[in-house]
């Protein structure tokens, strides 16, 4: 369909987190998988229901602290045991003790830093040019309204029925048609209207 | 038309009113109004006659300190009053009361995170920045100290011509990693904490300079769910991480002192009672910032009476614990008979020409003074929080000058004891210090969002429906 080639997805809106999980919870059984709810803090229980499972940031922050802590310890073995040993107070040239501080200080930086960019990058950020900012009312997920996508790439999706059914989860005002290109025009779909 | 939040049940309301059980959440608010009343003291471009008044105040100190630091680089560190034996002073309490101020800003972000402390939520945005500030303002004293600043970059591992590396056996080594590990660990805290408070004042700015740098600094943020929970998830691993890393930086901080040989200095309870005394300035710190704040942005209802209460009696705790220390310190000291250190402990008590005024003072000042936090009226009432917090404040201070200078000023030759006596350029750097700290922390309070906007939103009655609480 042409319509869809320049469409992001259908936006509805909705007042309370109960609306945003039973709308979700609705739209993921109704056979859906490109969906994604918008709330301005986080509802616990709705990346559940959008199907999220267990994420890898564990695990980065993991390799991230493994990673730090050896390039720490390897770095003070090398400089005071390896390649410019040193007599300080009679201690062995590996004095591992006193490189703990240190090693110490490295597993956290680097695992902090895994944590932080990780989350960046799988989460996509920065991405400040989102379809989704095409739309004025979109501004108030950041303060006090939710919001339910369902985006133009499931299967599913067709402008028409996909807005019909969004329609039937009681949102609050009329479903949104988000352009992929800020140039489009955001008048709310036709097909929205309640029949 | 607002999202009407649910009310409390009437009975926690009723409890919040006859003071039985402590409110830290803006009850009386929704989502909509904690969005506006928060962010709106960063997008207001009305001047605020008061927040000019201390700019100008604190830009004339911190040009005092650019002043003295330009001085300080063309003369070098003999226009201050240290000499042989007395070679650490001014610079280095300072370094070590400014970081210690900047210990309760992760502590009440990370480790109450942990522990899940609501009311942290309103404070600690403003810890987090003070931490940020007081490390940076922290970080320049040792620098200064070195002799020729200009070769910091010596203290780091980097391939030189010399073919030299920093000795990693050495604490003051230690002190470089810690340190910047800290700062930059708290500045991502900081700076992740903010991301979606950022996306929120881009959405409500006017278009123009402002909406696109908060719009940059956003990084994009679009309230997704999913990005929701990924990022809840790598804060609270942040936080884990923190929390250590806090205890660390202090205990690595008296390390300079505890593995030296010094008497007076060589104590294994340094480490433990470093921390429980950098806390308990941080707290008092964080004491003094919220009172100011809460009053100028009519922040009541967020930072609210029971806050005071719980912070004031963190700061009694944390004062108990640091008295513990002078105590276990100088019954050791008199219990392991080691000469030297006796004297050290016994003239810092006597010698009233010399230390021990200090001494006295500071122990006046944390010990007895925060003793009046027992009573929950003290603790509720903001003056004498105000001004318990700055006694503190000084009392730390003393504390450290006390630690550092008593002790090298009489070690183990009689032949090269000596005396420290500041001298106007020791007063001045410390004091313009105070403005390089304020200047970034009021551009701080008057252009990013002062509360967690997003964490505040999440503990208004009614955020994750019935029964879904955290």
């Amino acid at each position: 369909m042409n319509a869809q080639q320049r469409v992001h997805g259908l936006l509805a809106e909705f007042w309370t987190p109960e609306e945003i999980l039973k709308a979700t919870r609705v739209a993921r059984q109704a056979g859906y998988q490109d969906v994604d709810a918008y709330t301005p803090y986080t509802v616990e229980g709705l990346a559940e229901e959008l199907g999220m499972r267990r994420s890898r940031i564990p695990s980065l922050v993991l390799i991230g602290g493994l990673v730090g802590a050896g390039v720490g310890f390897f770095m003070q073995y090398y400089t005071m045991a390896v390649d410019y040993p040193y007599n300080s107070g009679g201690r062995p040239y590996n004095s591992w003790p006193a490189f703990i501080p240190v090693t110490f200080e490295m597993l956290i930086l680097v695992a902090s830093l895994a944590a932080f960019l990780g989350m960046l990058l799988i989460n996509g950020l920065p991405h400040p040019n989102h379809p989704l900012f095409n739309v004025a009312e979109f501004a108030r997920a950041s303060q006090d309204r939710y919001f339910l996508c369902i985006e133009a790439s499931d299967e599913k999706f067709d402008v028409h029925e996909t807005a019909q059914f969004l329609g039937t989860l009681q949102p609050h005002g009329p479903i949104i048609v988000v352009p992929i290109e800020p140039e489009a025009v955001e008048e709310p779909d036709p097909a929205a209207k309640p029949n | 038309m607002a999202t009407e939040a649910p009310k409390l049940e009437r009975r926690d309301e009723e409890l919040h009113v006859l003071g039985l059980k402590p409110q830290y959440v803006p009850i009386e608010h929704n989502l909509q109004s904690v969005t506006d009343t928060i962010s709106d003291i960063s997008l207001d471009q009305r001047r605020r006659p008061y927040w000019v008044g201390l700019l100008l105040l604190n830009g004339a100190l911190f040009f005092t300190f650019a002043g003295v630091v330009t001085y300080l680089l063309i003369t070098g560190v003999g226009i201050w009053g240290i000499n042989i034996p007395v070679a650490w002073s001014f610079a280095i309490t300072s370094f070590v009361w400014w970081i210690g101020i900047g210990h309760a800003g992760t502590l009440i972000s990370a480790f109450l995170l942990l522990m899940h402390q609501p009311w942290r939520t309103s404070i600690n945005r403003i810890a987090e920045a003070m931490t940020i500030f007081a490390v940076m303002t922290a970080g320049l004293f040792p620098l200064l100290h070195l002799g020729r600043p200009w070769f910091f970059y010596w203290l780091l591992p980097y391939s030189n011509s010399m073919s030299v590396w920093p000795q990693f056996r050495s604490a003051l080594v230690w002190d470089v990693f810690a340190v910047s590990t800290y700062f930059l660990v708290s500045l991502l805290f900081w700076y992740m904490g903010m991301i979606p408070d950022l996306a929120t004042l881009r959405d409500r700015s006017q278009p123009g300079l402002r909406k696109e740098i908060y719009g940059i600094l956003a990084m994009g943020w679009r309230s997704s769910a999913r990005h929701w929970r990924r990022y809840e998830t790598a804060y609270l691993l942040l936080a884990g991480l923190a929390t250590p890393l806090v205890i660390s930086v202090h205990s690595v901080v008296s390390s300079d002192f505890a593995i030296s040989l010094v008497p007076g200095w060589h104590e294994t309870v340094f480490p433990p009672y470093f921390v429980a005394g950098a806390v308990f300035s941080g707290f008092a710190m964080v004491i003094v910032l919220c009172i100011a704040l809460r009053k100028a942005y009519h922040l009541q209802d967020f930072i609210t009476r029971d806050h005071l209460d719980v912070m004031a009696k963190l700061l009694l705790a944390t004062s108990l614990i640091t008295s513990y220390g002078y105590l276990s310190e100088q019954t050791v000291t008199y219990y392991g008979g080691d000469q030297h250190d006796v004297h050290v402990y016994w003239y810092r008590l006597v010698a009233f020409d010399k230390y021990a005024w200090i001494v006295w003072t500071l122990f006046t000042c944390n010990t007895v003074v925060p003793q009046i936090l027992w009573f929950r009226r003290a603790r509720r009432s903001q003056a004498v929080l105000f001004v318990v917090s700055l006694i503190v404040l000084l009392g730390m201070w003393l504390e450290r000058y006390m630690i550092i200078c008593s002790s090298l000023s009489e070690d183990y030759l009689p032949s090269s004891y000596g005396f420290f006596k500041p001298t106007v350029w020791d007063v001045l750097t410390y004091v313009g210090s105070i403005g390089f700290f304020f200047i970034p922390f009021l551009l701080f309070v008057r252009y990013l969002p002062l509360l967690s906007i997003s964490e505040t939103r999440a503990l208004l009655p009614g955020a994750h429906g019935p029964g879904v609480g955290r």
